[in-house]
């Protein structure tokens, strides 16, 4: 579904390398140390970070594509909202990068905010809610945009253990509807284990191939093992 | 990857900047086109170069030097109109010059308040008029300026070394040096310096209060050869002299301006635990005092000797409103359909570019620029049918420079905030300017744009070197009325102007700051 071909970025004097496929449906944790690596991997897949090498989603060469015509939806750390627009407008430009939309695209967007639990607060603005709140509705976004692919560099980790754990469910969830596959970064093990099927580690710069997550936490190689403490 | 690195297209700024050039370059092409050979400078044109470098150094120094103590007073002391005061030196920006100077002849002028008081002691009377004139009044716009200044870079001193500070019990001596100085050392050179190169452009005060051979700085020279003599030859060879003094100036001076930081209401007051002696105390209300009154002197005789003024405004006061008013309105607009893109632009470039056309504001002088453009229209039409438009043109122009100062830092940070979302979201020029641009800026759009309405409503400058009888600007209508010592009325005319400068900023300002949210 994704395939990453000879990936190369070069940041100063950091370089990154990946090649690697991730089949349709999966979703993949990304973890490595800090530093690593792994937000700039997800950038350049999104089409964020200038990088050389081949993008494939879905067979498609997207690696000249813009980053809202590569077939992905993407959450940041943050500012995933915008502050002046409603929760309800928010949602609706991931329909159609416009504030005025048709009644029925206006639906679309409520109905999605109705999906995360979000159906009263559709004229409330990002600051009038909580941060779990705002999560959520970047959630619904993610509904509305209805991409393949879906990254997530780590947009719930400001959030405490238990919203967390809600939010990595309900992603799980939003994936599953838009039928998307998944590649989010994470730094916890538990994270992982609970919301994804395959890890794919990043270690100064090297990309693994993605393997199931089972497999990789019982038994993690050396790099891994360094990282997690085990 | 061919993609286009950035999210709204550089090219507006880039056509916007080209106009801004152009509009510069043709203004010299025809000053240096008018230049004759052999033309000779003779001695009143070396005077006046003489006194524009002498009169911008020392009010550059009275300024600088005055406001140490004054910032050093509102740094270490709190009072109840602190947040007031600090406000409130931010108004001799916006404040017009000839409404200034009104008010500096109410206080030292021939009838002023000083002179009263000197005759009531059987002293004999000052004179305000020359070069001592034209400083003072300087250093009144100045002297705020460079305390602000003063005030910022002692904000930066972490709090933490305050406390130290006061946990070692140092004295209000020790604290100066080893906390105050070194930071003083850093910002009272930029302040000189930039105080130094607005002076050398300065018009309107040495038109009221200098003049003669004594008191001439190079722009009202200018003036003068364009409106006394008509002598269009000579007024290019001193717009020529201007671009080279102000050009050297600010080039030497370029490394060492300080960023013009204009958010008003920004007071912090720092914990400090070095103000319990009583002799700073003293000393420190005494500066506050002084400086608060020197600034609020000038303003109240005005409003007290203008508010009955206005009963005896002449007809002719009103037209020249309504035309101030529209020259306020186009030079606004103009300003933001230029600087906006311009913002755009340096904001999605690596180098910095506010720097260089900061310098471009600092060396165009109004009055070269209307000396060239009365050149260009001159031989094809009256200039006096460009009046209007030249005029607003050159106030935007000038008003630019701290315009895209105001907007960069912003439009830096949305970029960087909420860039990477709008590209996943296909946002992209005029999606991205409606959608996030424009609403993101609001409150940094109104304040440039209330600053250009108040600055270019105030503006005594290129108007006066093309205007006949029949068109005028509130700002030269006043100057009229004081030429021709009618003075209530002009102290009138002051007070309406004063209303309608600080009027349009407050409306543009408030209209950026409501509904700023998030």
């Amino acid at each position: 579904m994704l395939k990453v071909n000879g990936l190369r970025v070069e940041q100063g004097t950091f370089t990154l390398h990946a090649t690697f496929d991730v089949e349709q449906g999966a979703r993949v944790a990304v973890i490595g140390p800090s530093g690593a690596g792994k937000s700039t991997l997800l950038g350049a897949i999104g089409g964020y970070a200038p990088a050389t090498g081949q993008v494939l989603v879905d067979g498609r060469d997207v690696s000249a594509a813009a980053p809202d015509q590569r077939g992905m939806a993407m959450l940041f750390q943050d500012g995933n909202l915008f502050p002046h627009l409603t929760l309800e407008q928010n949602v609706g430009l991931g329909i159609r990068p416009a504030l005025r939309l048709t009644t029925a695209e206006r639906t679309r967007a409520r109905d999605a905010l109705g999906q995360v639990g979000l159906g009263d607060f559709a004229t409330r603005k990002p600051g009038g809610v909580s941060g779990g709140q705002q999560s959520r509705a970047a959630l619904a976004r993610v509904l509305v945009q209805d991409r393949p692919l879906l990254l997530l560099d780590e947009p719930f980790a400001a959030l405490g253990p238990a919203l967390r754990g809600e939010m990595l469910d309900l992603t799980s969830r939003v994936a599953r509807d838009v039928n998307a596959t998944v590649l989010m970064i994470t730094h916890a093990p538990e994270d992982a284990e609970r919301a994804a099927d395959q890890v794919l580690f990043v270690d100064n710069g090297r990309v693994d191939t993605p393997r199931p997550v089972a497999e990789i936490l019982s038994n993690p190689p050396e790099a891994l093992r360094a990282y997690l403490g085990r | 990857m061919a993609r286009r690195a950035e999210q709204v297209s550089p090219w507006p700024g880039i056509a916007a900047t080209g106009i801004l050039v152009a509009a510069i370059f043709a203004a010299f092409v025809a000053i240096g086109l008018r230049v004759e050979t052999g033309t000779g400078l003779r001695l009143a044109e070396w005077q006046a170069v003489r006194f524009t470098i002498w009169q911008a150094f020392l009010s550059a120094l009275f300024s600088v030097a005055l406001a140490v103590p004054v910032a050093r007073g509102l740094a270490r002391r709190r009072f109840p109109a602190h947040a007031l005061l600090v406000t409130l030196l931010g108004a001799p920006f916006i404040l017009p010059v000839i409404v200034a100077v009104l008010g500096i002849l109410a206080i030292f002028g021939r009838n002023g308040w000083v002179n009263l008081a000197l005759g009531a002691l059987g002293l004999p009377d000052v004179s305000i008029y020359g070069a001592h004139g034209v400083i003072l009044a300087h250093v009144f716009f100045n002297m705020p300026l460079a305390t602000r200044l003063i005030l910022q870079g002692w904000q930066t001193i972490p709090g933490e070394q305050f406390r130290l500070a006061g946990q070692l019990g140092l004295t209000p001596g020790a604290v100066f040096r080893t906390l105050e100085w070194p930071v003083l050392r850093q910002v009272v050179p930029g302040a000189f310096a930039l105080i130094f190169v607005i002076c050398l452009t300065s018009f309107a005060v040495a038109l009221t209060l200098g003049g003669g051979p004594r008191a001439t700085t190079i722009e009202l020279a200018i003036y003068q050869a364009f409106r006394f003599d008509f002598d269009l030859g000579r007024a290019a060879v001193l717009s020529l002299l201007q671009l080279a003094v102000a050009g050297c100036a600010a080039v030497m001076a370029l490394w060492i301006l300080p960023p013009i930081v204009l958010q008003t209401g920004r007071d912090r007051v720092q914990q400090r635990w070095d103000r319990r002696t009583w002799g700073p105390r003293v000393l420190d209300g005494f500066w506050i005092v002084a400086a608060a009154a020197f600034l609020l002197m000038p303003l109240l005789a005005v409003v007290l000797a203008g508010v009955p003024g206005l009963l005896q405004l002449p007809a002719s006061i009103w037209p020249a409103t309504g035309t101030s008013i529209w020259v306020a309105l186009v030079s606004t607009v103009l300003l933001v359909a230029l600087a906006l893109p311009i913002a755009a632009w340096l904001a999605q470039t690596k180098r910095g570019g506010a720097e260089t056309l900061t310098l471009l504001g600092l060396i165009a002088s109004p009055l070269m620029i209307g000396t060239g453009w009365f050149l260009l229209i001159f031989p094809w039409a009256s200039p006096v049918a460009f009046a209007l438009p030249v005029t607003a043109l050159v106030n935007a122009m000038m008003a630019l420079p701290f315009a895209v100062r105001i907007l960069l830092p912003a439009m830096r940070q949305v970029f960087r905030d909420y860039g990477r979302l709008g590209q996943s979201l296909g946002l992209r020029d005029v999606a991205f300017w409606r959608i996030v641009l424009l609403p993101r800026l609001r409150p940094q759009i109104g304040f440039a744009a209330g600053l250009t309405a108040a600055l270019s409503l105030g503006d005594l400058g290129v108007i006066a070197l093309f205007a006949d009888p029949d068109v005028a600007t509130l700002p030269l209508q006043m100057y009229r009325l004081m030429g021709s010592y009618r003075t209530e009325a002009a102290a009138g005319a002051a007070v309406l102007l004063l209303m309608l400068a600080f009027g349009m900023f407050w409306i543009c300002d408030m209209w950026g700051r409501r509904h700023a949210e998030g």
